[in-house]
């Protein structure tokens, strides 16, 4: 990745895929200083800023985990204000407030993926600049270069949960085999309706693509 | 490591435009009898291990000041909180300084709480503050502590990124230290083996850094209390003087003495009576 990040960078591949009845967001967990030393191994990008609702992160881990923050307490404060669970979107519109009013000092994208009850699972993408986009999958990060061409190819909407559980494991295996600045293990989060469910798969137990 | 030219993302590759400089250097000074300057360094080794029973911190003792140690038995493990303990590296002042801050931010929440605090409180401070000021304020943390939910190890970055380990080491002498412990930690370890760990990691950190030298210093959170072990391990380069440095009284002759008596003159005088009642 060219850009200029100071400090702590999450040099990333970040996803996020919907399938029939639920949406699964998955990172890797390596973060970098300057391009060539991994200063984490087991970094967390996946952040839950609200019951059904995860991030994932890229960009400078410091303004990164800011935004993640300040975004965390004003869904918390706005959902309790509504008396209702917050809608996906509007998670992703604070996030992208947050990113849009402060382009000029922060370095950090976004993907916001989770469930609620009016329109069911959703993605969208909260870019450097502070677009919001709504997508029904979605990849970010350095690494997600190496795998347009796989999700574009291999995607099809209302998946089941186990086929996109592949989908989203073989994309990221990919990209991190790619990558140099994407590694670590591999955290999947499922968000359906019923609850949330964590699935961590280990570098060395990734699907193996043509490596020695 | 020094983090600063990492920062800056050096080209790839070796960069060898110091050594043309020095060349030069050589040649114009005195006719080549002058050599180049040394590599300066301004450094620190610091590490902490979470164990079965709590979390062990240790730290070197070199404080540098350019070439120049300035302090040998510098302090780097301040106190937070009775349970939360923190090591930093960076800029000495800024470490000192931001460390006081929360410790005194961390008391008064304790007072008007009623309750111990979390070190989860403590690094989420620390990182509201550290961005706020954009990385201009060089520290580099970490932060141990025991308190009611668990053993807790964060490692707190310059510019306001955390992180949630079970082992790590920072400053100059930060990838010495890390070999130490990737080879030997595993989870739940007992204390001493712990203390044990952390102590040769300082300790490879102090042999492969300049900047990092000295004594080691070690410190012990439990949820029962703090062992602060100042020093845990004397350096065995420590040099003896040769001489005492302290002069005795009447060292210094007096050769002559003349005393000028002030004179004052009272001009106003006013009582005021205190009510003591």
């Amino acid at each position: 990745m060219d850009s200029q990040i100071k400090g702590v960078s999450t040099g990333t591949t970040i996803l996020a895929v919907t399938f029939n009845g639920g949406v699964i967001i998955g990172s890797d967990s390596r973060a970098s200083i300057g391009g060539n030393y991994v200063s984490s191994k087991t970094i967390n990008k996946l952040i839950q800023v609200h019951d059904r609702i995860f991030c994932c992160i890229a960009g400078s881990l410091a303004d990164a985990q800011a935004v993640t923050k300040a975004a965390k307490f004003q869904i918390s404060f706005h959902s309790i204000q509504m008396e209702s669970p917050p809608l996906v979107k509007a998670a992703a519109s604070v996030l992208k407030e947050l990113c849009y009013n402060n382009k000029e000092e922060l370095q950090a994208g976004f993907i916001t993926a989770g469930w609620d009850r009016k329109k069911g699972p959703q993605v969208y993408t909260v870019a450097l600049g502070g677009m919001l986009l709504s997508q029904p999958f979605t990849i970010g990060g350095s690494g997600s270069t190496y795998i347009y061409g796989y999700a574009d190819a291999k995607y099809k909407p209302d998946m089941s949960r186990e086929e996109c559980l592949q989908f989203a494991t073989n994309a990221l295996a990919l990209a991190m085999g790619r990558d140099n600045v994407s590694g670590g293990v591999a955290h999947l989060v499922v968000i359906t309706e019923e609850g949330v469910e964590h699935v961590v798969i280990p570098g060395d137990k990734l699907p193996k693509f043509h490596d020695e | 490591m020094a983090l600063s030219n990492v920062v800056e993302t050096p080209a790839s590759g070796f960069n060898f435009e110091n050594v043309c400089r020095n060349v030069a250097l050589e040649g114009l000074l005195q006719g080549g009898q002058t050599k180049a300057p040394k590599p300066m360094k301004t450094g620190t080794t610091i590490a902490g291990v979470l164990c079965k029973n709590g979390v062990v911190l240790g730290a070197d003792t070199r404080a540098t000041s350019g070439e120049v140690v300035a302090d040998k038995m510098c302090a780097k493990i301040h106190y937070i909180s009775p349970n939360i303990y923190c090591c930093g590296a960076g800029t000495a002042a800024d470490t000192e300084k931001t460390t006081d801050l929360l410790s005194s931010n961390l008391t008064i929440f304790s007072m008007n709480s009623g309750r111990n605090p979390r070190v989860v409180m403590a690094v989420n401070i620390l990182q509201d503050m550290l961005f706020r000021y954009r990385g201009q304020i060089g520290a580099s943390l970490i932060l141990g502590g025991v308190d009611c939910t668990g053993n807790h190890l964060y490692k707190v970055g310059p510019y306001g990124s955390i992180d949630n380990v079970p082992y790590l080491a920072m400053g100059s002498g930060d990838l010495a230290a890390l070999g130490i412990l990737e080879d030997r930690f595993k989870a739940d370890m007992e204390m001493e083996e712990a203390k044990e760990l952390v102590r040769d990691a300082i300790h490879s950190g102090i042999m492969s850094d300049l900047g990092s030298g000295n004594n080691i210093d070690i410190c012990v959170i439990t949820k029962q209390g703090v062992d602060y072990i100042r020093p845990y391990q004397e350096s065995e380069y420590k040099d003896k003087r040769q001489r005492r440095y302290k002069y005795r009284p009447g060292t210094t002759s007096i050769l002559t003495e003349k005393i000028v008596p002030l004179e004052l003159e009272v001009v106003q005088e006013t009582v005021q009576r205190m009510d003591t009642a």
